[in-house]
């Protein structure tokens, strides 16, 4: 006989199902600029609040309000807002190709434009994203070629990566770009390795590493955050928090701790979380963050607040899971239309301005496609060679891959 | 030149490319003021600063992570992971990462770095101070493995790795550090001292990956050995009588297959000996490809002589470790097939 009754399983459940009615009444919304603005070299026990609460800048009205604001001209807003619409109208094409069956898997950023798209204007060159699956805004922002990128959707003749990735699992050093992996969570624990190689070699570069919600729970996250707090590494640790992992609600990854932010309390890592659709807000938390590192303070974690509007890749229906009209109900809103809103307001956009970029912006992606296209999708045209396959195993090629690479008879 | 344990090349090794290459770090756990629980790092961070020798976080995905991280920045990392049976923390980092930076970045990142482990059993470290998981490395494209079976190799080979360009796996018979060893458990171990290979050019010098060594040669069978089975065999060789041409490998990816080739050619008999388990562990590639390159030459099948298919027991080391007597058996076998 025992004294207590039988234990139970918790297994945490989102609010709402398919056909239920969107709920985020439990998502705590601040106003903005309520949340203040520390110094940076400030003590992380004073600023545990910042890991429940969410910095915001740009208001209902569009204005930008409170101590985070103030950071961006006017010119840099309106070059955020075209990586923007940029990001969201090559995601938009390239799904549309990965229908047409010119390539085999996208993954699109739909409602996450704004954080990688600003983040990336808070560094400086030569410092290095260890980016996930879903931050191309990094590229985007960065300048990097939209042909380049879509070569490697397209695993065509051109493709940079010589047709050995998925798509959308691009690289590129010289944009600080680097490259992704399939496996999750393990460039997180690599960012904070080459942070602390810049700071063995007394460099000034820092180093971002990105992760998603559900990927926080991947034992890399816990190491990473270990290896930044032991030896300070000048990095910034970002979170997107979309609240969707596949299917797994955030919950899942979560469990009781309150926020992702609050994660990087118990390794006395100072941990702010962020509106990931706000531009402004993701922009100066990052500038932040970046001076942090850049002063050796050592590392931040960032969690972005923001909720993966698309589907997981080409190969999920979110409705499967999730109320059609969740996304709609997102209180957070849109990042293009919050920042055009705010654009707007100050004076230096319209509606018409704005149709008029969304024109030119689909012109230069068509444009950059139809070159693409012209080295070859993955069923058509150019491709990169069978003989491509067997080099860059090694530096050299061993004799084991020759004697296979002359079997394969290429 | 100068007499040493293989602890003592090791470490020269290290403290050699540390003195010549300022992008050479050496991190793991206890590695650092301690000097490692072997003595493989004793005195590097006096030497050369806490920046360039340091101890780590108990987490071997941390340990390895961060070093890929760091070689893709542009350094040379050797770390350490404690013993090879803790690696498998790790193993996501080194199988999806180390070893494909290089391929799937189409040579943008890089990883040049090298992942030393203490391996292998016959010092009764049951099950997880004696594993052999060189198989598990030798499976996977991108990697390189090592195993050197003497203080002069082992210091030659462990400067290759570091100045390799690409990951590699380093593994160090434990047995082996502080004098060779037979199998023979009921006789005393005489020190390296003793050993015409514990004579250690002194300075850089560096032996090629990918090339074997034969070290007896002989014209009836051909011994595939490598680490401490390479001791075993020659101890085997002797009390049987046979004329044994042993081959220590010290490579086992990229793999030196000519010279094994010529000498099964010239024996016309095979036999693999290793400490791991039997199946699919690497004997099962050697005897492969022996078969399809010597397959007209041979005139019995390839035999293996390696630890059972069992988790590596400890009360039961000698039952377990296949020592002289097992590896003589499957030489007079061979030669009676």
């Amino acid at each position: 006989m025992t004294a207590y009754e039988p234990l139970t399983l918790h297994v945490p459940e989102p609010a709402v199902r398919p056909g239920g009615t969107p709920d985020f009444s439990n998502v705590k919304i601040p106003k903005a600029g309520a949340v203040p603005k520390p110094d940076v070299d400030v003590d992380p026990e004073t600023i545990r609040d910042l890991a429940f609460s969410i910095i915001r800048v740009l208001n209902r009205n569009g204005e930008a309000v409170g101590p985070w604001a103030g950071l961006l001209s006017d010119e840099e807003l309106i070059e955020g807002m075209r990586h923007m619409m940029t990001l969201r109208t090559f995601d938009a094409r390239m799904l549309i190709a990965q229908r047409q069956g010119k390539t085999s898997f996208y993954m699109q950023h739909l409602g996450e434009e704004a954080i990688s798209c600003a983040f990336r204007k808070a560094l400086s060159p030569g410092d290095m994203n260890f980016p996930t699956y879903r931050q191309a805004g990094l590229l985007i922002a960065g300048g990097y070629s939209m042909v380049d990128m879509m070569c490697q959707v397209y695993s065509n003749a051109r493709d940079p990566l010589k047709g050995r990735q998925l798509p959308v699992m691009y690289s590129s050093k010289e944009h600080g770009f680097f490259t992704i992996s399939g496996n999750l969570a393990t460039q997180y624990v690599q960012a904070v390795g080459w942070a602390m190689a810049s700071a063995i070699c007394n460099d000034t570069k820092i180093a971002a590493a990105w992760i998603g919600d559900g990927s926080t729970a991947e034992s890399d996250f816990h190491a990473a955050l270990v290896f930044a707090s032991t030896y300070k590494a000048p990095v910034i640790l970002n979170i997107v928090n979309n609240q969707w992992a596949i299917s797994t609600f955030q919950g899942i990854a979560r469990g009781g701790s309150g926020t992702f932010a609050a994660r990087g309390l118990g390794f006395g890592i100072p941990s702010l979380r962020v509106d990931g659709n706000d531009y402004l807000a993701v922009h100066a938390v990052a500038k932040w963050a970046a001076e942090r590192a850049r002063r050796n303070l050592g590392p931040t974690l960032v969690e972005y607040v923001t909720y993966r509007v698309g589907a997981h890749s080409t190969s999920d229906d979110p409705a499967a899971y999730r109320p059609k009209t969740e996304s709609d109900a997102w209180p957070l809103g849109d990042p293009i239309m919050r920042l055009k809103n705010h654009l707007i307001a100050r004076g230096v956009w319209s509606e018409e301005r704005h149709r008029q970029a969304e024109a030119e912006i689909l012109d230069s992606v068509i444009a950059a496609q139809k070159e693409a296209e012209s080295y070859g999708t993955l069923h058509a045209g150019g491709k990169p060679s069978a003989r491509d396959m067997f080099d860059g195993v090694y530096a050299e090629m061993p004799p084991h891959l020759r004697r296979q690479r002359q079997q394969a008879g290429v | 030149m100068a007499r040493m344990t293989m602890i003592e090349a090791i470490r020269d090794a290290m403290d050699v490319m540390m003195a010549r290459d300022e992008k050479v770090v050496v991190f793991g756990e206890d590695v650092g003021y301690f000097g490692g629980v072997f003595r493989c790092t004793a005195g590097l961070q006096q030497k050369y600063g806490k920046t360039r020798c340091f101890d780590a976080p108990i987490s071997e995905a941390g340990i390895v992570g961060t070093a890929i991280g760091m070689a893709s920045y542009g350094l040379r990392p050797c770390i350490e992971i404690q013993f090879a049976d803790y690696m498998y923390p790790a193993y996501d980092q080194i199988v999806s990462e180390a070893a494909r930076l290089r391929y799937r970045s189409n040579g943008e990142f890089t990883c040049p770095m090298v992942i030393r482990m203490p391996t292998g059993g016959g010092i009764f470290g049951g099950q997880t101070h004696s594993q052999s998981p060189e198989a598990l490395f030798t499976h996977v494209a991108g990697l390189k493995t090592v195993v050197p079976s003497n203080p002069h190799d082992a210091k030659g080979l462990l400067i290759a790795a570091i100045e390799d360009p690409d990951p590699v796996i380093f593994l160090e018979p434990k047995r082996l550090y502080n004098g060779p060893f037979d199998g023979h458990h009921d006789r005393p171990v005489t020190p390296w001292s003793k050993h015409e290979l514990s004579e250690v050019p002194s300075g850089h010098f560096s032996l090629p990956l990918g090339k074997a060594a034969v070290v007896r040669e002989g014209s009836a069978v051909t011994v595939l050995a490598y680490g401490t089975m390479v001791y075993v065999a020659q101890s085997a060789a002797a009390e049987t009588g046979i004329d044994a041409e042993i081959i220590d490998l010290r490579t086992l990816i990229p793999l030196d297959l000519e010279t094994i080739a010529a000498s099964v050619r010239k024996t016309g008999r095979c036999v693999v000996v290793h400490e791991a388990t039997l199946t699919s562990g690497f004997g099962a590639e050697l005897a492969a490809l022996v078969q399809e390159t010597c397959f007209f030459h041979l005139e019995a099948p390839v035999a293996r002589a390696t630890g059972w298919d069992t988790p590596y027991p400890h009360a039961q080391e000698w039952d377990y470790f296949p020592g002289p007597s097992r590896v003589g058996r499957a030489l007079v076998e061979t030669m009676e097939a």
